[in-house]
C-alpha cells in the first residue's frame, strides 16, 4: 500500500504508421497508460478510422446474433482462461467473411425451416378437417335413416369455378365448402351465413380436439371445423366470400369416402415426411450452431480489442510529415522502462522500419491520480474513493483505513459469536474466491459482498476481538479466567446472612469488604456484570470514556497527517496544539480519573464533566480540585488554545504574502498548490478562505469530538437487541425440562439463527458500516483530505465493459 | 423411484449452515447447562418453590440445569439427522445441475 499517490508524467508517443497497430495493442495488454484527446473538436464520424470501426461494428452485430441463436438453442458457449490478442489486419477479413457466411447460412436455414413449418400446419389441419366432416356425413346419413326416406345422392362433381363439390339435385346444385375457423369467430361466422343466405345454407361445426398454432401468428388456439351445404350458384359465391372474410382455411370436400380415405392416406404419408426434413433441419442448425459457439468467446474478445484499438487511434493526430501518429499519454514515471519496451515489442510485430518512441514533455496540467492496490487493499481503497479520489500526490487515507475502520466497525459491533459468524463467511467467500469469480453473478447485492469479502473478514476478526474484551457472546459472558469478584466473601463477613437474602431482592457487593473483590479480571470484562442489575451504569460510563478517548486519538492523527498535504505545513502545529490542549486535556483527566481512584475512595470521585466545564467558564473555586495544581494547568492550556486560533487564522494569508514580498520561503515544497501557481495573489480571498477553514477547524473539533459517541450508542444497541433477542425468543425454547422441549427448542432455535443473521448481523451489521464510514468519511478526513482528484484510467483491454456480458449472452 | 429431492440448492444450503451451527452452539450450551454455568441462570426455569422448598439446595436446581442440558443435547442430535438431509440434498441438486448442463 502506498502513503501518497505516484509520480506522473506526460509523454509523447511516437508511433510509425504500419507497427502503430501492434503498439497500441501491446499497451492495451499491459494497461500501461492513460491516453488523452488530441482532437476534441473532431466529431466521431469525421475521424480516420471511421470504416474500421464501422467493420468492427457490423461484426459485432453479427455476432450478437449468432449469440442470440446459440443462446435459444440452449448450448453452452465454452470460455477461456487466456483471452485471445487482437487480431492483425490480415486476419480481420478471414474473420468478417466467416461471420458472414454463418450469418447467411443460419437466415437461410430459418426461413426454410418456416416454410416447411407452415406446410405441415396446413397438412394437419387438412387431416383434422377429413375425419371430422366424415363424421357429419355419416351421422346425418344414420339421422336420415330414421326419418323418410330420400332418394340416393348422385354424385358429386367438383365445380371448377367455384372450387366447392356439388351434386344435383332436384334441377338444383347442392354444394359444399368445408374448411376451419378460429373457435372465437363461430358465433358471428354463423349469425353472418344466416343473415346472408337467408336459409339456403346448413352449417354444422365441431371443435377440434387439440389446439393448433396459427400459421401467421403462431398463437395457440382452438379452431372449429365445418361443413356448409347450399343451394346454388350465388349463394355459393356469397359463402365463398363470407368465408374470406373470416379468415377461414378452405380445404376441397371429397366426393365420397374413397376418395377420403386415399386423401387421408396421402397426407399421413406427408405429414410423415414433413417430420423428418424438420428433424434433419433442427439438427442441422444445431451442428452449425455448435461449431460456431467454439469460436464464439474468440471472436468476441477479438472484436472488442480491435475496437478499443481503433478508438484510441482516432484519439491521435498526424505529424507534420504525416507519416507517424502522436499519441499523448499520463504514464507513471516508475512504469517509463515498461512502456519503452511495450512500444520496441510492438514495433517488432508490426512491419515498420523505424521504431517508436516515447518523449517525455512537461505540463502544467494536473495529472490523474494513480495508486496501486492488490485483491486485498482494493476494498478498501474504493471505499476511500467513494468520498473521492485524491488530488495529485495527496496523503492517501487509505492504508490507515485497513485497520482503523475495521477496528472502529468492531468498537460498534462487539460480540463474539456475531464477529464469528461473519469471519466464517468472509473466509468462504474469500477461499472460493476463483469459483466465483469464473461465475459472474448477475445479483448486485450479491457482487457488492464479494468484492468486499477481505472488509468482511477483517470485520469479523476485529469483532472476535472486542467481542472478547466486551466479553459478549450471544449476549452471555463467558467465564475463562474466574471472576474476580466473590460472593461468598459477603458471607463469611457477616456481611450478609441467609435473613438478609431472603429479605431483600436486590444485593450490593461490596469491593470494600475483603476478599469481595480479587483484582481486575485479566483480559475484558468481568463476566459477573452479566448478571448484574447494574450493569448498564457501568458499562455506559466505560463505553462513552473509550469512545471519547478513541475520537480524540483518531482525530489527533488526521491532524498529523495533514502535515504532508498542508503547503504551509507548520499550520498543522497551530491545529493540533488546539485539539490536545483541550480534547487531550479530557483524555487526561479521564485516565487521571480511572487510575487515581479506587474502591474505597471511589464516593468522593468528582464529576469529569463538571471539571471540563468549569475550566471553560474558569470557575472551579466550589469543587475540590482532581490533583494539586489543576486550575493553575487549566488556565495555562485554555490559554494556548485561545493563542492558538489567530495564528491559525492569520498564520497562512500572511506567510504567503510575505512570499509574495520577496521573503525567502520556508523550504520549498514540491506539492502544486493553486494558489501558489497563480500569481495574482489575492490577500482578502486566501484571508476569508482561512477564516471558513479555522471556524470550520474550531467548531468541528467540538461537533467531531461528541460525535465519536456513536460508537457507544451502536454498541449499547447492538447489545441489547442481542439481548432481548435471546431472552425472548432461545428462553422459550428452555421453558419445559422433560424430553417434550426437545420439540420446542429445535424450532426454537432456527428461528433465533434466522433472526440473528438477518436483524443482528445484516441490519446491525450494515448499521455499524455505516457510522464507521461516516467517522472515517467526516471526522478523520476533514482534517487533511481534500478528495477532488482525478482518477488514473489506464487503457486496458481486461477493464472494457463487454456488451454481450451485460446482456447476459457470455 | 420418485425423485427424493425436495429443496432448491439455495434452501439446501442454509439448511446446512443452520444444522452445523445448532450442532456447534447446541453442544456447547448443552456442556455449559451441566457445568452448572451461573451466566445461564435465567434461562434455567425454576420456581420460587424450588428455592424455598428445597431440602438439600441446590440440589434441585441442579437437576433442572441438567435436564436442560440433556435437552440441549438431544436437539444438537436432531440437528446432526437435518444436517445429513441437507448434505444429502446438497449432493442430489449438485447431480441434478450436472446432468443438465
Amino acid at each position: 500500500m502506498v502513503f501518497r499517490s505516484e509520480e506522473m508524467c506526460l509523454a509523447q508517443l511516437f508511433l510509425q504508421s504500419g507497427s502503430e497497430y501492434d503498439c497500441i495493442s501491446e499497451l492495451g495488454e499491459l494497461g500501461l497508460v492513460e491516453f488523452r484527446d488530441l482532437n476534441p473538436s473532431v466529431s466521431s464520424f469525421q475521424r480516420r478510422f471511421v470504416s474500421e470501426i464501422k467493420r468492427c461494428e457490423e461484426m459485432e452485430r453479427i455476432l450478437g446474433f449468432l449469440l442470440r441463436e446459440i443462446q435459444k438453442a440452449k448450448i453452452a458457449v465454452p470460455q477461456e482462461d487466456e483471452s485471445p490478442l487482437a487480431p492483425p489486419p490480415r486476419q480481420v477479413l478471414e474473420i468478417m467473411e466467416q461471420l458472414q457466411r454463418l450469418e447467411m447460412e443460419l437466415s437461410e436455414v430459418a426461413k426454410n425451416k418456416d416454410k416447411l413449418q407452415r406446410n405441415l400446419l396446413e397438412l394437419t389441419e387438412y387431416t383434422h378437417m377429413l375425419k371430422i366432416t366424415r363424421s357429419f356425413i355419416h351421422s346425418r346419413s344414420r339421422h336420415e335413416a330414421l326419418g323418410p326416406q330420400y332418394e340416393e345422392f348422385p354424385t358429386m362433381e367438383t365445380d371448377s369455378a367455384t372450387g366447392s363439390t356439388g351434386m344435383q339435385r332436384l334441377g338444383a346444385k347442392l354444394g359444399f365448402i368445408s374448411g376451419l375457423i378460429q373457435r372465437v369467430k363461430v358465433e358471428a361466422f354463423e349469425r353472418m351465413l344466416w343473415r346472408v343466405c337467408k336459409g339456403y345454407t346448413i352449417l354444422s361445426y365441431t371443435e377440434v380436439d387439440e389446439s393448433l398454432a396459427d400459421l401467421d401468428t403462431g398463437e395457440i388456439n382452438k379452431s372449429v371445423v365445418f361443413l356448409i351445404s347450399f343451394w346454388g350458384d350465388q349463394i355459393g359465391h356469397k359463402v365463398q366470400k363470407i368465408c374470406d372474410c373470416y379468415h377461414c382455411h378452405l380445404y376441397p370436400h371429397p366426393e365420397n369416402d374413397e376418395e377420403r380415405a386415399d386423401v387421408l392416406d396421402s397426407l399421413r404419408t406427408r405429414i410423415q415426411d414433413l417430420n423428418n426434413v424438420l428433424h434433419r433441419t433442427d439438427d442441422y442448425l444445431r451442428q452449425v450452431l455448435q461449431k460456431a459457439a467454439e469460436s464464439a468467446y474468440a471472436w468476441v474478445v477479438q472484436v472488442k480489442k480491435m475496437k478499443a484499438i481503433y478508438h484510441i487511434l482516432n484519439l491521435c493526430s498526424f505529424d507534420v510529415t504525416n507519416k507517424c501518429l502522436i499519441a499523448e499519454v499520463w504514464c507513471p514515471v516508475s512504469d517509463l522502462a515498461n512502456l519503452r519496451g511495450a512500444l520496441e515489442k510492438g514495433s517488432r510485430k508490426g512491419d515498420a522500419t523505424v521504431p517508436s518512441f516515447v518523449n517525455r514533455i512537461p505540463s502544467s496540467d494536473t495529472p490523474p491520480t494513480l495508486l496501486r492496490s492488490n485483491k486485498f487493499t482494493t476494498g478498501f481503497q474504493s471505499i476511500v474513493e467513494a468520498y473521492g479520489v485524491g488530488d495529485y500526490r495527496e496523503v492517501s487515507p487509505a492504508p490507515y483505513t485497513i485497520i482503523t475502520f475495521p477496528f472502529l466497525f468492531a468498537v460498534m459491533f462487539g460480540d463474539l459469536g456475531h464477529g464469528m459468524i461473519m469471519s466464517l463467511f468472509a473466509l468462504w467467500m474469500v477461499l472460493t474466491e476463483k469459483n466465483q469469480k469464473k461465475k459472474r453473478s448477475s445479483n448486485e447485492i450479491w457482487m457488492t459482498f464479494f468484492h468486499g469479502r477481505y472488509i468482511i473478514l477483517m470485520m469479523g476478526l476485529f469483532s472476535i476481538y472486542t467481542g472478547l474484551i466486551y466479553n459478549d457472546c450471544f449476549s452471555k459472558s463467558l467465564n475463562i479466567f474466574g471472576s474476580g469478584w466473590s460472593v461468598k466473601a459477603m458471607f463469611t463477613n457477616q456481611q450478609w446472612t441467609n435473613k438478609t437474602v431472603q429479605t431483600n431482592a436486590l444485593l450490593t457487593l461490596d469491593p470494600n469488604v475483603s476478599r469481595v473483590f480479587s483484582g481486575p479480571y485479566p483480559f475484558g470484562i468481568d463476566p459477573i456484570w452479566n448478571l448484574a442489575v447494574n450493569r448498564l451504569s457501568f458499562l455506559n460510563s466505560y463505553k462513552m470514556k473509550m469512545s471519547v478517548i478513541v475520537g480524540v486519538i483518531h482525530m489527533s492523527f488526521g491532524v498529523v497527517l495533514s502535515v504532508f498535504n498542508h503547503f504551509v505545513y507548520l499550520l498543522f502545529l497551530p491545529e493540533l496544539l488546539f485539539l490536545i490542549c483541550l480534547f487531550g486535556y479530557l483524555v487526561f483527566m479521564i485516565l487521571y480519573k480511572w487510575l487515581a481512584f479506587s474502591a474505597h475512595n471511589s464516593s468522593q470521585a468528582p464529576s469529569i464533566l463538571i471539571h471540563f466545564i468549569n475550566m471553560f467558564v474558569m470557575q472551579g473555586k466550589d469543587v475540590t480540585p482532581l490533583y494539586p495544581g489543576q486550575t493553575g494547568l487549566q488556565v495555562f492550556l485554555l490559554l494556548i488554545a485561545v493563542m492558538c486560533v489567530p495564528v491559525l487564522l492569520l498564520g497562512k494569508p500572511l506567510y504567503l504574502y510575505w512570499q509574495q514580498r520577496g521573503g525567502k520561503g520556508l523550504r520549498r515544497r514540491r506539492v502544486i498548490n493553486i494558489s501558489c501557481t497563480v500569481l495574482q495573489f489575492d490577500f482578502a480571498d486566501v484571508l476569508m478562505h482561512q477564516a471558513i477553514h479555522t471556524i470550520e477547524y474550531c467548531l468541528g473539533c467540538v461537533s467531531n469530538t461528541a460525535s465519536y459517541l456513536r460508537l457507544w450508542a451502536l454498541s449499547l444497541a447492538h447489545a441489547q437487541l442481542s439481548e432481548v433477542l435471546w431472552a425472548m425468543v432461545m428462553r422459550l425454547g428452555f421453558k419445559i425440562t422433560t424430553k417434550v422441549g426437545v420439540v420446542f427448542l429445535v424450532p426454537v432455535f432456527g428461528l433465533f439463527a434466522t433472526l440473528t443473521v438477518s436483524i443482528l448481523l445484516v441490519m446491525e451489521g450494515l448499521s455499524a458500516f455505516l457510522h464507521a464510514l461516516r467517522l472515517h468519511w467526516v471526522e478523520f478526513q476533514n482534517k487533511f483530505y481534500h478528495g477532488t482528484g482525478v482518477k488514473f484510467l489506464p487503457f486496458d483491454f481486461s477493464q472494457l465493459p463487454s456488451v454481450f456480458e451485460q446482456d447476459g449472452l457470455l | 423411484m420418485p425423485s427424493l429431492l425436495f429443496c432448491g440448492p439455495k434452501m439446501a444450503a442454509c439448511g446446512m449452515v443452520i444444522s452445523i451451527w445448532g450442532v456447534i452452539m447446541l453442544a456447547m450450551l448443552g456442556i455449559f447447562f451441566s457445568a452448572n454455568s451461573a451466566v445461564l441462570i435465567e434461562d434455567v426455569p425454576f420456581t420460587e418453590d424450588d428455592i424455598r422448598a428445597d431440602t438439600q439446595p441446590p440440589q434441585r436446581i441442579y437437576a433442572l440445569y441438567r435436564q436442560v442440558g440433556i435437552n440441549c443435547f438431544i436437539a444438537a442430535a436432531v440437528y446432526v439427522a437435518v444436517g445429513a438431509i441437507s448434505l444429502c440434498q446438497v449432493r442430489l441438486n449438485k447431480r441434478q445441475e450436472y446432468m443438465v448442463t
